[in-house]
């Protein structure tokens, strides 16, 4: 019974659907625990119920649900109250949400210590910077008393994360840590985590993503549809899964997985043969908003068939070149030529009619649909401007592996997966030479991203393709791309054949991103 | 489609009937509306009158049926006019140069520091009293309000992701416009528009209430409510019903605007 949280035969139902079902584990001092699922594994409800935070309508069942010596399902609301905060942490999900817009993070710290301790306002203040200090924010002193929209994603992380320490809770349940944000950014909260499971936290951490879970965790528990389907030591679930969906989660990770490698079981398309002319060029590129230079002297070219990865962080002006080569912004010195002709330089109604050789999908694929259009109207406004006839909507539809009937449905009823789907489908309707990926699996499960990658892998095979992909995530940059590009600032800081500039990288900078990239083992 | 909840069914339900007393009143009621019997005047409401008599013997239920067309159509012109305005206002703002932004939204604006009414009553100075004017001037002071939202809806759709993703399959600056702007900007619209025939027939009939609209002895509800003024502290059928009906027309229509824009959100 040394176990500081023990969970036996949790479950948790919504209504007549249950979402956690007979769910098993327990976490002791200084370990770290991971529940690694899908979306909608029930991964978050069952962290959620640990703090009697499950939400309204949730019915919570459990033989036992026990925090130290607290039994959690009889506790008084004013017992959980006085646990949340002192004696469990939590980090949410979205660090931009999770911290009030209008208050200086420091007050968001402070909170936590005014609610909690006899603190004077000023012995809190010091506390805070320390805190702050302590969690890797620079500066604590003058951020501290910043509004959240003024720190990056990661400082807002970081903040979030001091305030879940403040009162150092002896659990600490993390859900969601590192989502959204970038690698270098990801690497350092991980470390962080790391630091405090080594001073004796115990953490509960929540991933849908394998390969950063196994940086942290000591063991590893696998959740599918609510119920725990394998569990045991990190190194063991990893090398050694025994559950099929386990395998396959840890089969989609794309980091490590040379350029052509299938991320799913699934067979691999016939591939076609093309020439190998030059689809896209790019000379000189500059794009300058007010007195800072988002895109400085860009140049590439990629030939038909191929991939160019542009991989960097958030404001490294990646979505810049996007939007240049599609022609969506001017460029204020270069030119970008689009099957050998003059493309930024060309007036915007001669490029009209030559949009449909260059297509584009989006990391939010919901957005880029006209809300009022079904999937099917959306498509075949695409193939012809809406004077398609049904067979080839769903011709389409069988391409990026999407039921026909789903042709009726409106795209926000459908899963992050399908909607990403319907994006490709839609972007190769008019038959492009050329698509622009912004991103576009960002915001996906991994097994889902997986999905997603070997079908942009198929159509590129089937139709000879030429894709720009633009990602903050070097392990699908290396198993999509042929070449890369690394920027940072504006500036390209590297470039050449992914594999070259993947094991032996000139810059420091792409050393320590590669360095940063969460991979499994 | 959800199933209608009893509110929508009593707005669906007086809705119907008002439509039916605006295009085939003799159905509903099948007197005249402007009879006189002078031995009947302000009878109270009886089983022979309904909503009683006037000071002219006219009886009042007859009069509402045969004057629910005229409200109605002075509410519905009066919104149509107010949209028509300000969608050229709006889009104009919306859509074009900064420059012309920047002058429709002052002209808004200066319109917006005069209440509605008043900017309704300075019209009807300039051009005279009567139904026209009066249904013009309630249409004018409601269209800076719909200028400014759909100014608003404008320029949120038009930096909507599929607009940029029209722009990438290579659809002109016309053709989105016409396929995703103008859709995307009248749904929301609609249910605005809807809230605000309610308003436009409280506005129409405080016109005609003050003498400026329809003029008794036409069986307008405004006017009718005007004419009982006289009255209202020995003979309070000659405004209730009439009031009633003002009040009640206007709840509908807000009530139907109000599900509509729930269903839209939830679909």
């Amino acid at each position: 019974m040394s176990a500081l949280l023990e969970v036996r035969d949790l479950s948790v139902r919504f209504g007549d659907s249950r979402v956690v079902a007979g769910v098993d584990f327990e976490i002791e001092p200084g370990e770290c625990l991971a529940i690694v699922g899908e979306s909608g594994s029930g991964k978050s409800v069952t962290a959620r119920s640990i703090l009697g935070l499950a939400g309204t309508g949730a019915r919570v069942q459990a033989s036992v649900l026990r925090f130290d010596t607290t039994n959690l399902l009889d506790a008084s609301p004013r017992r959980l109250r006085g646990l949340r905060g002192r004696e469990i942490g939590f980090v949410s999900q979205g660090a931009l949400v999770a911290l009030d817009p209008l208050l200086p993070v420091g007050r968001e710290v402070a909170d936590t210590l005014r609610i909690h301790t006899s603190l004077t306002p000023r012995q809190r203040q010091t506390r805070v910077v320390e805190l702050l200090a302590e969690a890797g924010v620079p500066e604590p002193g003058l951020r501290a008393a910043q509004r959240p929209d003024e720190l990056s994603g990661g400082l807002r992380q970081r903040a979030v994360i001091a305030s879940a320490v403040a009162m150092r809770p002896r659990l600490l349940i993390a859900d969601e840590p590192t989502t959204a944000l970038d690698t270098t950014v990801q690497a350092g909260i991980l470390e962080l985590l790391d630091r405090l499971r080594a001073d004796g936290t115990a953490i509960l951490l929540i991933s849908h993503d394998l390969a950063v879970v196994s940086r942290l965790a000591s063991r590893i528990a696998v959740m599918e549809q609510g119920r725990i389907v394998e569990t045991g030591a990190t190194a063991q679930v990893l090398q050694a899964p025994r559950h099929p969906y386990t395998r396959r989660l840890i089969a989609a990770v794309p980091t490590d997985r040379p350029r052509g490698s299938r991320l799913t079981v699934a067979p691999v398309a016939p591939a076609v043969e093309v020439p190998h002319d030059v689809v896209l060029e790019a000379r000189g590129l500059v794009r300058r908003f007010g007195s800072r230079t988002a895109a400085d002297d860009v140049s590439f070219t990629l030939e038909r068939g191929r991939t160019l990865g542009v991989v960097g962080e958030s404001g490294s002006g990646k979505t810049t070149v996007a939007r240049l080569v599609l022609g969506l912004e001017h460029p204020d010195a270069g030119d970008v030529r689009l099957l050998g002709e003059p493309w930024s330089s060309a007036r915007e109604r001669d490029r009209r009619v030559r949009r449909p050789r260059i297509g584009a999908i989006y990391q939010d694929a919901l957005s880029s649909f006209d809300p009022r259009l079904t999937v099917g109207q959306i498509l075949a406004d695409a193939l012809s401007g809406g004077r398609s006839r049904r067979a080839d909507v769903s011709e389409l539809l069988l391409q990026v592996g999407l039921d026909p009937s789903l042709a009726r449905r409106r795209p926000r009823f459908l899963s992050g997966g399908q909607q990403q789907r319907v994006a490709i489908a839609r972007a190769i309707a008019p038959r492009p030479d050329i698509l622009v990926c912004d991103e576009p699996v960002s915001s996906l499960d991994v097994s889902v991203q997986a999905q997603v990658l070997d079908l942009l892998d198929d159509l590129q095979r089937s139709h000879g393709l030429s894709y720009l992909f633009i990602t903050h995530d070097l392990g699908v940059v290396r198993h999509m791309s042929d070449d890369v590009l690394v920027m940072r600032d504006g500036r390209v800081l590297e470039s050449g054949a992914t594999e070259t500039v993947f094991s032996a990288p000139r810059q420091d900078y792409t050393r320590a991103l590669i360095d940063a990239a969460p991979r499994i083992g | 489609m959800r199933r209608f909840r009893p509110v929508e069914v009593f707005a669906i339900v007086v809705i119907a009937l008002l439509v039916i007393a605006a295009v085939v009143p003799g159905a509903l009621a099948p007197g005249d509306p402007l009879a006189i019997h002078p031995l009947e005047s302000f009878r109270p409401p009886s089983f022979a009158h309904l909503f009683g008599t006037d000071e002219s013997g006219r009886d009042i239920y007859t009069r509402i049926v045969h004057g629910t067309g005229a409200s109605l159509l002075i509410g519905l012109t009066a919104t149509a006019i107010g949209v028509g305005l300000a969608l050229v206002f709006g889009l104009l703002a919306g859509l074009g140069p900064r420059w012309l932004d920047f002058g429709t939204t002052r002209f808004l604006e200066v319109l917006f520091a005069f209440p509605g009414l008043l900017l309704a009553l300075l019209f009807i100075v300039i051009y005279g009293p009567g139904v026209v004017t009066s249904t013009i001037a309630v249409g004018l002071a409601t269209a800076p309000g719909y200028a400014r939202i759909i100014r608003s809806q404008v320029l949120v759709v038009r930096r909507a992701p599929y607009l940029e993703a029209a722009t990438v399959l290579g659809r002109s600056r016309t053709s989105r416009i016409i396929h995703h702007l103008l859709p995307n900007v009248s749904g929301s619209l609609f249910v605005l528009v809807t809230l605000g025939i309610g308003q436009s027939i409280v506005w129409a009939s405080s016109l005609s209430y003050l003498g400026l609209g329809a003029v008794p002895p036409a069986a307008e509800w405004g006017a009718m409510l005007s004419a009982g003024r006289t009255y209202i502290t020995s003979f309070w059928w000659m405004t209730f019903f009439p009031g009633l009906f003002i009040v009640l027309s206007a709840v509908v229509a807000t009530m139907l605007g109000r599900s509509l824009q729930q269903r839209l959100r939830s679909s």
